[in-house]
């Protein structure tokens, strides 16, 4: 029993990862209505960063996170403007193929700083252990869990109240009727393309405490499209279901299942992609992907 | 207030629609503006409203004055913002939100909260079905009631000027008095000026101050309401004896999505 629910709270804590993750495939394929293959580079940028401000700079876990989302912030302002911004109104492709240079860039760009090397920091995180019976949570865990739980709180009240995430939201139905209501559309772009870094940045200085970091990092961005599909590609709250349903998942299976295998472990690695197949299969839009409203 | 001068409308550089345009709206004017399918109608409300821009359309001739400001240069957004709210054709709610969240983002670039409350209220006090299905997903209302919800929200944006487009269309008749009666309210109570564009002349005429007739990307006839209601070729031509011309655009409708389908 201890076991399990010790694997039920790591699975949560990956989970609430993916999660975030996938909040940043779909908020970018809301607006542009593409995939942006570089999302899971943001998240080895973002471990790569934590490790400079927590390690480098000795700044204490508060300060590194509001440092890196402030590079988060820049950095998805400067995407936008510089590379997406000329594509509006180009197909869909384009808009892919614009996020695919971007990865290629951002792997460079973390060999060029970082010397793409692996680097781990696990050991300057504050020594609190969470205990609860028999469970006990360690400090990476428990700061990642806590820090993916406000974000994502904070994400939805900005989605669910704010004029700001309304007019995200209006953006996504229809953009015209959104210019016709005297809303810069591009501006919605430039925030959408903000949280998406600000997202995978975060996830990254979670994900970098837990397991370090390095340039391959940018492989969970593909796991989390495991997420985005099992959520349905246009829904927030699904990507939140989905990304703690697939961490807890991915966890007892390879928990459970690993001893087992002949090769003694392995399967977290592939169990998203498993899944993948399955709802590609079964579901293909998902399991709480948004209804098309058909009305005549 | 508005003056829209011998402009032209060219879709994608090469397809041009709109062929010396003139017309004018008065301060709390009703204008309508008629003519068939394909004749250059919703072109016309997008070169003013400057959604041609997010379609590919220019417009390559001619200008645009609002408020004594040349506008056929500025952003869809930015004439929103100056005061000219358009009603698209074919009632386009954002459907996954709610009736109130729609009102809502119509009053995106208004800071003062409580005239926003109150201009809703006035919204729902014009629309009071549209009140009883505040917190409905609105792409569940009928087709009526999403005519309301559209004209009710062009309102939020607290616009001097509106441009409605068909707001009568596949709408059953009795609907379309309750939505003309409504229309002939907001123009006489809020002071709107409004531009409407119809195929149901009857109705457009019966409670506008002004008309202009299109054919072809030109106006053909312009004169107060009440002569165009009189005149011999406008009853012939909404009796639908031009059937021939209405035919032809027919095909260039199909023309246009057939190459559309292949550009896209
Ligand atoms: N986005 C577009 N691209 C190319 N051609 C268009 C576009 N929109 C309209 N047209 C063409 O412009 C002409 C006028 O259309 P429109 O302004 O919609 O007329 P109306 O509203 O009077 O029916 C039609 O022939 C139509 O095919
Ligand atoms: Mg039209």
């Amino acid at each position: 029993m201890t076991f399990f629910l010790q694997l039920i709270v790591s699975g949560f804590s990956l989970g609430m990862v993916y999660a975030l993750i996938a909040i940043g495939f779909v908020i970018i394929l809301k607006c542009s209505k593409a995939f942006n293959i570089a999302q899971g580079h943001f998240v080895m940028i973002g471990g790569y960063l934590g490790f400079t401000f927590l390690v480098t700079f000795h700044l204490p876990v508060w300060a590194s996170l509001l440092a890196a989302i402030a590079v988060a912030i820049v950095m998805g302002l400067l995407i936008e403007r510089l590379t997406l911004r000329p594509l509006i109104g180009q197909p869909v492709l384009a808009v892919i193929m614009m996020t695919i240079a971007l990865a290629t860039v951002f792997e460079g760009l973390a060999t060029l700083i970082w010397g793409g090397e692996y680097k781990a920091y696990h050991g300057v995180l504050p020594t609190i252990t969470l205990r609860i019976g028999e469970i006990s949570v360690p400090p990476e865990m428990l700061i990642g869990i806590m820090v993916s739980v406000v974000t994502v709180a904070i994400l939805m009240l900005l989605f669910r109240y704010t004029k700001s995430g309304l007019a995200m939201r209006a953006t996504a139905e229809d953009e015209q009727v959104v210019q016709s209501a005297g809303i810069r559309v591009t501006t919605v772009y430039a925030l959408s393309w903000v949280i998406a870094c600000v997202v995978g940045v975060i996830s990254g200085i979670i994900l970098g405490g837990v397991s370090g970091v390095m340039v391959g990092m940018s492989q969970v961005g593909l796991k989390a499209f495991a997420v985005v599909l099992l959520g349905g590609v246009n829904s927030i709250g699904g990507a939140i279901i989905a990304g703690i349903t697939l961490g807890m998942l991915e966890n007892i299976a390879a928990g459970y299942l690993d001893p087992l295998l002949p090769a003694g472990g392995g399967l977290a690695n592939i169990f998203p992609f498993i899944v993948i197949i399955i709802v590609l299969v079964f579901r293909p839009h998902g399991l709480f992907g948004l209804v098309e409203i058909e009305r005549i | 207030m508005l003056q829209v001068n011998n402009i032209e409308v060219t879709y994608m550089n090469i397809i041009q629609v709109l062929r010396g345009v003139s017309l004018e709206v008065g301060d709390g004017k009703i204008v309508a503006l008629l003519g068939a399918n394909g004749a250059g109608k919703t072109s016309t409300l997008k070169a003013i409203s400057g959604l041609l821009k997010t379609e590919e359309g220019e417009v390559t001739g001619g200008s645009i004055n609002f408020d004594g400001k040349r506008i056929d240069r500025f952003s869809a957004a930015d004439i929103a913002a100056m005061g000219i709210s358009q009603v698209m054709e074919g009632r386009r709610v954002l459907g996954h939100l709610s009736v109130e969240e729609n009102l809502l983002v119509f009053a995106h670039n208004r800071k003062d909260r409580k005239e926003v409350k109150n201009d809703m209220e006035m919204v729902f006090e014009y629309f009071p079905k549209v009140k009883a299905l505040r917190r409905q997903m609105s792409g569940y209302l009928s087709g009526g009631e999403q005519q309301m919800l559209v004209i009710g929200r062009a309102l939020m944006a607290s616009p001097k000027l509106m441009l409605l487009d068909e707001p009568s269309l596949g709408l059953a008749p009795l609907l379309v008095q309750e939505i003309y009666e409504i229309i002939q309210r907001i123009n006489a109570e809020q002071k709107k000026a409004i531009l409407l564009v119809e195929q149901n002349a009857v109705a457009a005429l019966g409670i506008a101050d002004y008309g202009y007739v299109m054919e072809n990307g030109r106006v053909v006839l312009s004169g107060p309401a009440g002569m165009l209601r009189d005149n011999e070729d406008i009853r012939e031509f909404y009796m639908g004896l031009s059937a021939v011309g209405s035919q032809k655009s027919y095909r260039e409708v199909k023309h246009y999505r057939r190459r559309k389908r292949w550009l896209a």
